[in-house]
């Protein structure tokens, strides 16, 4: 490969960025590669945090993308434990902490998100808790002791999913929301009263439109404080309430930047050797004709290898609709889209059943689904999504017509 | 310990040692077997860890759960002989198995 790099140089050792160094090896690079990661665990499966992985029923080891010995064996320089201080854009250098710096010829920044920080008085009591790392998990499941009592400030789907846990590992759980439905932020209201319906049936205390006034507690938290006065006891609180992208090293190093690291379609930054992908790229969204940040897995799978074949110069992948699932009891929500925009929404199917769909489409064209339970309704919704093609919303409402048949007759 | 024996799409067979209680799916990852993906990471909602059981072993295997089976009825290039490899736990009795990586899981 004449003009291939010899250096690439990768800014966090999460899914977007080990993701890019196995492309990097399975596309036939056989440069250099370092991937420098902040985390003491090399790169692993977030999603099981909030579920298997808080229940206890997996070990931290199998959260691991690959086993350690795949970066000695591909010579990838994985260095954990080590945070980026700076990006030399002049001299193309990764300053480290407490390390010589690292050269580069092309730069991948995939520094993810942080969850954003409640600014309450007692926010920093111990006991207020977030869940973005492992470290974070084992924290939480030391305070998760049968009986205790849990508040979940945030009814994403993190928060949701481990109140979830909490529930079946006997905690008591109340879930505080700001709006006026839980997950409001990803999906519509059909599924937010779904979901809150389930939570509270099996005993869990959901607050919407909470506001909460301060955390109580001397060194350890012991209550959440509600506008209104009341208070919610508690020995430990889960604060689950978005993330900020990690923007500071390319701010500083002076790449264009807005609500993430901007991006093209080949994840190139607005410097030509650097690129971004994952959590804190601001990236083409294609299917939407618009740009915007994903927090999800499919999105770091699909930036690293964006990114590895734009580096080495080869053909870009096939871009997915965005897609994204969350596990709670016994439902799988597997959402395929981004339902933002939409003029119209169809529910396919009872949510009494515990099995149902919501499409949400715009000028009739399925802009998202939210399936639960419902595999047929995710796959051929994310075809309908994919293909932009005009559906009658009778036709999806209509449980007697199958998901193949209304896809077939939709994609033609 | 089961050995597994994994077959990409060229015919190139690869021999691993299994742990009991971990996934068919995981196995490969953790031995570097390329053709599966598992972007899910095993949490059966993406059909990118497809493989075909040797028929042999079907009856072995066991049945996919509802879940599985209807992921499966829409995936590409689906036989009869196709599971999703996340959702088969290997157990001594296993030993042996064979599974084929379809060309591609996307």
């Amino acid at each position: 490969m004449s003009g291939a790099p010899q250096r690439i140089v990768i800014i966090g050792a999460g899914q977007a960025g080990g993701q890019t160094a196995y492309s990097l090896r399975l596309a036939g690079y056989e440069g250099a590669i370092t991937l420098i990661g902040d985390e003491p665990a090399p790169p692993y499966q977030r999603p099981p945090l909030s579920k298997a992985y808080f229940k206890g029923e997996m070990e931290a080891e199998r959260l691991f993308l690959k086993p350690l010995e795949y970066y000695a064996e591909h010579n990838i320089d994985l260095l954990t434990g080590r945070a980026a201080k700076a990006i030399d854009l002049a001299a193309k250098q990764v300053a480290l902490e407490g390390a010589a710096p690292v050269a580069w010829d092309k730069l991948l920044i995939a520094t993810g998100a942080r969850p954003r920080k409640l600014t309450l008085h007692g926010a920093d009591l111990k006991g207020v808790t977030e869940l973005r790392t492992l470290a974070d998990v084992d924290r939480l499941k030391v305070l998760a002791a049968p009986g205790a009592r849990m508040v979940v400030v945030g009814a994403g789907y993190i928060g949701l999913e481990a109140a979830a846990v909490g529930a079946q590992l006997g905690l008591k759980v109340t879930v505080l929301e700001a709006m006026p439905q839980v997950l409001s932020r990803v999906a519509g209201p059909e599924i937010g009263a779904f979901y809150t319906h389930i939570h509270r049936a099996i005993g869990t205390d959901i607050r919407l439109g909470a506001r909460l006034e301060h955390f109580e507690g001397e060194g350890q938290v012991t209550g959440v404080r509600l506008a209104g006065g009341e208070v919610i006891p508690a020995d430990l609180v889960l604060v689950g309430v978005g993330v900020l992208p990690n923007l500071e090293l390319a701010l500083e190093a002076g790449l264009a930047c807005g609500n993430g690291i901007v991006v093209d379609g080949d994840m190139c930054t607005s410097h030509p050797e650097v690129f971004a992908a994952g959590d804190v790229a601001w990236r083409p969204l294609v299917h939407y004709g618009r740009e915007g940040r994903l927090e999800s897995v499919h999105n770091a799978i699909e930036g690293g290898k964006i990114a590895a074949a734009a580096m080495l110069g080869q053909p870009a992948p096939v871009l997915e609709v965005p897609w994204f699932w969350s596990d709670q009891f016994d439902l799988k929500l597997q959402t395929a889209g981004l339902w933002t925009g939409a003029d119209q929404t169809v529910v396919r199917g009872d949510p009494q059943t515990r099995a149902f769909a919501v499409f949400y489409l715009k000028e009739g064209r399925v802009l998202a689904v939210d399936a639960v339970n419902s595999a047929p309704e995710f796959i051929v919704g994310r075809k309908l999504v994919a293909s932009q093609a005009r559906v009658a919303p009778g036709e999806l409402a209509d449980k007697s017509l199958s998901m193949r048949d209304i896809g077939a007759r939709a994609l033609g | 310990m089961p050995k597994i024996t994994y077959i990409d799409a060229s015919g190139k067979e690869r021999v691993v040692e299994a742990k009991n209680g971990m996934t068919v799916m995981e196995t490969a990852i953790k031995h570097n077997v390329p053709g599966i993906d598992a972007d899910c990471g095993g949490a059966c909602a993406c059909a990118t860890c497809h493989v075909y059981v040797d028929p042999a072993f079907m009856d072995k295997v066991g049945k996919p759960s509802a879940m599985e089976q209807s992921m499966l009825d829409f995936a590409e290039n689906v036989k009869e002989t196709s599971r999703l490899s996340c959702q088969i736990k290997v157990r001594e009795d296993l030993d042996g198995l064979r599974v084929t990586t379809p060309e591609s899981q996307h």
